[in-house]
């Protein structure tokens, strides 16, 4: 090679200057599905919005006023509150690809925790709800540390810590319910959440309310702070982001952490949902969190998605249950009609996916 | 040149795993302002080199020199801390975020006052901002919006991101792994293109590449690594890519150097 071709295009690139220079044309990509795909694709919460739009319209249109009363639409946000605080902290874990099977179980025994400080040992409800907060906040760590560090699979870890905090929560408890009205005359602490405020018909919960701030609290962070764009991109590709300069450890024992702290808020807002205290409470939690996140369109494989999407997805999920049962079906048609619902979201979920390649 | 001091080296770095000696009293000078080509056989230990000099791997022995101070990198972060960006083969960008998130990864700029310090506020037009200054200095702005996420771009875009991460964080050098392996002949070109453009910012380049003709057209010398260290750094103008692939086989050795 001589001197006068170096820092020059190669012989075989001179003909780059004759090229085409028009780019691929994608005619058919400009398509309305097209638009709709990518417009998906950037507003993941959009299609639940949507459906839960559209439910609204369908059981009002059939069930009239009975349906459209402010007392039977803050009766469906009474109803998924617990299933909104658990579902914010199973979005966190399934937008960095985890799942978490734990959360219920993490609920139940942080309420029966509150409960047995107070009525056992004669603690003050503070406490005792400090403590409930520590347990979970304890089981997240031990997630997260077996999941970060010890590098095993999610489902497999909280598969495991379900069941071992399942049978904890039922030997400690030695399977004792505390009574609403017992709960009521000595720690109303603990029954925070299940204060009212009536607007007209409309009943508000303390605890509907705070599940409303925590997703949007949520929300913001993941949005708008380094730490839930770190979740986000440790979901989509954790050596890439390890590479990037994220603290993917770190990032994820906090998020698992977040996560239990998340569920014992969920258990002290279970206590003010049912009054009493029960070890057997909340059985469906898991499932039913599993169900809010997918239907709100956030992807399973991590890195996608919207929290608000998951709010709506487990008001979609409230709006069936009490339209059908106003209407007057077998509680199975609710079931049936939730189970196709997730079926076509993760289709949806992977047809927004192709709008990448 | 010799006059002038190396920006980064090192000195009889050795590092073996297990019964293998990767790297055996390996030496490495790259110049201020230099685009310095490493290349060597698969198996010569120049991916543990230039590991050894980003952070992510640490030598068992030997010294690294960064502006003229010993430096040892327990990390990446390390390195890139003290003003040396990779940008890796497969070019560590989280494809479902934007770019100037990507662009932005672990290094964020937050909100001043309150907003920054309690609500810990990302700001991100001034990010994007930055991001957009950045990749219009590098003639990347056929990328209209900054917001897009990385998966709509071409591999040459996306390669474009990863370089103009390094360029805008990379105070002292830029190392530089394969980065026309995975593109076509256009796109290549442009990313030698971007290579020079980085050059002429005045920050020095290692260039990790197995296609001689892109080493040879860009570097402005060549550092050749055979069995574990530093067999010799020739000339691009006096030495042809027959004479740069016979020293690193071995069929050849260098005379003199």
């Amino acid at each position: 090679m001589n001197e006068e071709n170096l820092n020059k295009p190669q012989a075989f690139e001179a003909v780059l200057s004759e090229s085409d220079t028009s780019t691929v044309q994608f005619t058919k990509k400009t398509s309305f599905l097209y638009s709709i795909q990518k417009l998906l694709h950037s507003n993941p919460a959009l299609v639940p919005l949507l459906v839960l739009l559209a439910s609204l319209v369908i059981f009002g249109a059939i069930l009239g006023n009975k349906f459209f009363s402010p007392f039977t639409l803050t009766l469906i946000l009474q109803q998924v509150a617990i299933v909104g605080f658990v579902g914010a902290a199973q979005t966190l874990v399934i937008i960095t690809a985890g799942i978490d099977l734990s959360v219920g179980a993490i609920m139940v025994l942080s309420s029966v925790f509150m409960g047995q400080i107070t009525f056992r040992y004669g603690l003050p409800a503070e406490f005792a709800v400090l403590c409930g907060f520590i347990i979970g906040g304890l089981c997240g760590f031990i997630n997260g540390f077996l999941v970060a560090v010890i590098r095993l699979p999610p489902f497999i870890v909280t598969l495991g810590m379900w069941q071992i905090v399942l049978a904890t929560n039922f030997l400690y408890s030695a399977n004792e319910t505390i009574r609403s009205q017992d709960i009521e005359q000595h720690a109303a602490l603990l029954q925070f959440f299940g204060e009212k405020i009536k607007i007209g018909g409309a009943v508000l919960t303390y605890g509907v309310i705070a599940m409303v701030a925590v997703v949007l609290i949520l929300h913001y962070i993941l949005t708008s702070t380094a730490w839930g764009r770190h979740v986000y991109a440790i979901g989509d590709d954790p050596d890439a982001a390890e590479l990037a300069g994220v603290k993917v450890k770190k990032t994820l024992i906090s998020v698992y952490v977040i996560t239990g702290l998340l569920c014992s808020l969920a258990g002290w807002a279970l206590i003010g949902r049912i009054g009493s205290i029960s070890p057997t409470a909340g059985q469906f939690a898991n499932i039913e969190s599993i169900t809010a996140v997918v239907i709100g369109g956030i992807s399973l494989f991590g890195g996608r998605g919207s929290i608000l999407g998951m709010l709506f997805g487990a008001l979609i999920v409230g709006v069936f249950s009490l339209g059908l049962r106003l209407i007057g079906t077998d509680p199975q048609w609710t079931y049936l009609l939730i189970g196709l619902l997730i079926i076509v979201a993760v289709a949806i979920d992977q047809w927004i996916r192709k709008v990448a390649s | 040149m010799n006059s002038v001091r190396p920006i980064l080296s090192a000195k009889n770095i050795i590092k073996r795993y297990g019964n293998v000696t990767a790297l055996n009293n390996a030496d490495f000078d790259l110049y201020p302002g230099e685009i310095l080509a490493v290349i060597g056989d698969n198996g010569a230990g120049k991916s543990s080199l230039i590991k050894a000099l980003s952070g992510a791997v640490i030598p068992d022995s030997g010294e690294i020199i960064l502006a003229g101070k010993s430096v040892q990198f327990s990390s990446p972060i390390d390195a890139r801390l003290a003003g040396i960006e990779t940008v890796y083969q497969n070019l560590a960008l989280s494809p479902a975020l934007s770019i100037a998130d990507n662009l932005f990864m672990g290094r964020e700029i937050r909100h001043n006052g309150i907003l920054g310090n309690i609500f810990r506020k990302l700001d991100k037009r001034k990010m994007q901002q930055i991001a957009r200054e950045k990749l219009s200095e590098l003639g990347l702005l056929t990328i209209q919006n900054i917001n897009q996420t990385v998966e709509t771009l071409s591999g040459g875009q996306r390669q474009g991101i990863a370089v103009a991460r390094a360029a805008t964080f990379g105070s002292k050098v830029i190392i530089m792994d394969e980065p026309t392996a995975a593109l076509g002949v256009k796109e290549s070109r442009k990313v030698l293109d971007l290579i020079r453009d980085v050059k002429a910012k005045g920050i020095p380049i290692v260039l990790i590449s197995h296609n001689m003709p892109h080493v040879f057209e860009v570097a402005d010398r060549i550092h050749i690594h055979r069995l574990g260290s530093r067999l010799c750094e020739i000339d691009p103008k006096q030495h042809s890519m027959s004479d740069a692939v016979a020293y690193m086989t071995g069929a050849k050795a260098p005379n003199i150097d």
